[in-house]
């Protein structure tokens, strides 16, 4: 039994390796177009919010308050010019290139904020700043000026701050969260999906052409003649899919996880990118990365035997790998895993549930259990099924 | 002469779509394809099935190679059922139909290899057969040339030598000539009779008069499913030639039915 299921599985593998487009199309390139593009996205976006930032900027201004001088004259990578704006000056500023921002004050500005009163009903004192958006160094200023402007207009009226940070306590952090914590809820919404994506974007690639495309060319009735048993079959079918499927969700899992860096841009988000996870941590998601692609290598070749052919098999899978894809959505709408051991004898669901309580350091071993043990008794229920589909007349020679 | 096929009121009866039905041009949902058939093939014989295409010799030959079950009755092949022992059977026999493919993707060396670890031949028995075998086809030039670079006739010699990697007592061959040019289908009369030399028994279907003539040392004429005739070619022909003798046959039974 074991051997011929072996050599089921040799053979598949050599077919696999052998085929150096296939191997490169599904191995090699996932996980380098996801580091290309992924790394790509991340310096695009890196470079947006950067650009300009270096760049001096002409700041003319207008009537300038002597309150709010010491912060403009300080304001970083610009040239201060203080003298009354023309109307051309203004107009000047439709060329994307010139690196210049206008401001104008009204005359006597301290005095008019001092005596303003809302409850007058004459219109507040207007800052009027003329910038342009598609240059990048221009609205970075514009940006600086209105929140610092904003800052003052609130320091007017100030009656009590939040969560304010004062200069000698600067490392001090009303969010109560770990650095561990935020960086596990930003993975655990984003990766398992993710690897539940690749895990069957590899099964895909390959199952439908091993089953149903075997039974399309008439070789898999030249296997059904040997004395090799149907089981066998099956569970060398499905096992070498699985493991050519774990390859290919792991070249795309390297390419997420050394592309990661470049794409969290680690200063916004407020923590260091540090995989802070445990050994265990790791052992139950390698298990359920494993029970997970073994059920849906189970499944894929279920439907891929059922199938007319590779086109028809195609078809078949589309239903199945959309409520796949809706369970690895699961996580972006919920708060917290489940606590109802019930819910992780659901296909799956399960595996996202578990991989999601893992990476937001929530795991606890009963779900880990119920769904390891779950999904391989589901993947034995698949296997006996594509042995019982290998053993009909009506589904491997109907046409 | 040592029995070593034994078929017992084999019967199969398939269920037809209603595409299936239009081409049959039948109202009837039920087609069947072989009707309570028993037969005997003795070792060391060539024993032929002769009938006229969807007479039921495809199904027969599938129902003993175990692709297909038998709806009723039996066939022991070398003293193993093929309703109870279908591993076992599967490892007496070699089986060639024109439906049975080999991978593009290899080569001849290592589907050879490949098979032969299917039906636990061991290594250094697999690489003297192999040997043997690639050179009285003229397959060991193009051993390592990957199956879908083979000419047509190269194919059909590789599967033949693909389903005797395990030198089975057995040897069913569904049209053994069927769609090959002169050269092969000569390979391969002349390597059916060499087998048969050997002490193998072969079973073929076939609807080639000459072919019945030339090989078969025993015939079973069917017909719609049924065995009308079965014997030695002198006992079935009784003096006349096997073409006008089927006719005569083919008449009795359309004949009968109307």
């Amino acid at each position: 039994m074991k051997s011929n299921a072996l050599t089921i599985i040799k053979k598949e593998f050599a077919r696999f390796f052998g085929d150096r487009q296939l191997l490169f199309t599904t191995v090699i390139m996932p996980g380098l177009l996801i580091y290309i593009i992924y790394s790509l996205m991340g310096n695009g976006m890196e470079k947006m919010m950067t650009e300009g930032q270096d760049e001096m900027v002409t700041l003319r201004v207008e009537n300038l308050p002597e309150s709010l001088a010491p912060m403009v004259e300080e304001m970083p990578s610009t040239t201060l010019l203080q003298q009354p704006v023309t109307q051309e000056e203004i107009d000047n500023l439709e060329d994307k290139n010139l690196n210049e921002v206008v401001v104008r004050f009204p005359e006597e500005f301290d005095e008019m904020v001092e005596t303003y009163s809302p409850q007058t009903g004459v219109a507040a004192p207007n800052v009027e700043i003329y910038y342009n958006s598609a240059n990048n160094a221009s609205s970075r200023v514009y940006t600086m000026l209105d929140a610092q402007l904003s800052a003052y207009e609130d320091q007017m009226s100030n009656r009590f701050d939040i969560n304010r940070i004062d200069g000698e306590d600067e490392e001090k952090s009303y969010d109560m969260a770990s650095q561990d914590d935020v960086l596990g809820s930003i993975l655990s919404k984003l990766i398992p999906m993710l690897i539940l994506m690749m895990l069957f974007s590899g099964v895909m690639a390959i199952a439908p052409s091993s089953i149903a495309g075997e039974k399309e060319r008439g070789t898999i009735a030249t296997l059904l003649v040997t004395p090799m048993r149907r089981n066998e079959l099956a569970l060398g079918k499905v096992v070498s899919l699985s493991g050519i499927a774990l390859l290919s969700g792991l070249s795309s899992f390297l390419g997420i996880v050394l592309s990661l860096p470049k794409m969290i841009p680690v200063d916004a988000a407020g923590v260091e990118l540090g995989l802070n996870y445990t050994g265990a941590d790791y052992t139950v998601l390698l298990l359920t990365i494993l029970a997970t692609v073994l059920i849906m290598a189970s499944v894929v070749s279920l439907l891929s035997a059922l199938a007319k052919d590779v086109k028809n098999a195609g078809t078949m899978i589309t239903p199945f790998m959309l409520v796949v894809m809706f369970c690895g959505l699961m996580p972006m709408f919920q708060s917290h895993v489940p606590e109802n051991l019930a819910a992780y004898l659901v296909p799956f669901y399960n595996s996202i549930q578990v991989m999601t309580a893992t990476f937001a350091h929530e795991m606890t071993w009963a779900p880990v259990i119920v769904t390891l043990c779950s999904n391989v008794v589901y993947s034995g229920v698949a296997v006996w099924g594509l042995t019982k589909m290998f053993g009909s007349e009506k589904v491997m020679f109907s046409r | 002469m040592e029995e070593i096929l034994r078929v017992e009121g084999l019967s199969k009866t398939f269920t037809l779509s209603k595409k299936q039905q239009k081409i049959e041009r039948t109202e009837s949902k039920r087609k069947v394809a072989v009707d309570n058939l028993t037969f005997s093939a003795y070792r060391g014989e060539i024993f032929g099935l002769l009938g006229p295409n969807g007479a039921g010799k495809t199904t027969t030959l599938r129902m003993l190679s175990t692709l297909i079950r038998p709806d009723s009755g039996d066939a022991v092949l070398d003293g193993c059922s093929v309703a109870g022992q279908p591993e076992e059977v599967r490892a007496r026999i070699g089986f060639l139909t024109s439906e049975l493919k080999l991978e593009d993707f290899f080569t001849p060396n290592y589907l050879f290899d490949f098979f032969s670890q299917l039906h636990h031949v061991d290594e250094t028995t697999c690489k003297e057969r192999k040997q043997r075998m690639f050179e009285r086809f003229g397959i060991d030039k193009f051993a390592e040339v990957k199956v879908a670079n083979l000419s047509t006739g190269m194919k059909q010699k590789l599967s033949l030598v693909i389903s005797l990697v395990h030198n089975p007592e057995i040897v069913i061959f569904d049209e053994p000539t069927n769609g090959l040019d002169v050269l092969t289908a000569r390979t391969v009369t002349d390597y059916l009779k060499e087998l048969r030399s050997e002490g193998k028994t072969i079973i073929l279907s076939t609807h080639i008069f000459s072919l019945v003539e030339r090989l078969c040392d025993r015939v079973g004429v069917i017909i719609d499913g049924r065995m009308v005739a079965c014997g030695t070619l002198q006992e079935v022909c009784d003096g006349m030639n096997i073409e006008d003798r089927f006719f005569e046959l083919y008449k009795e039974v359309k004949g009968s039915e109307e």
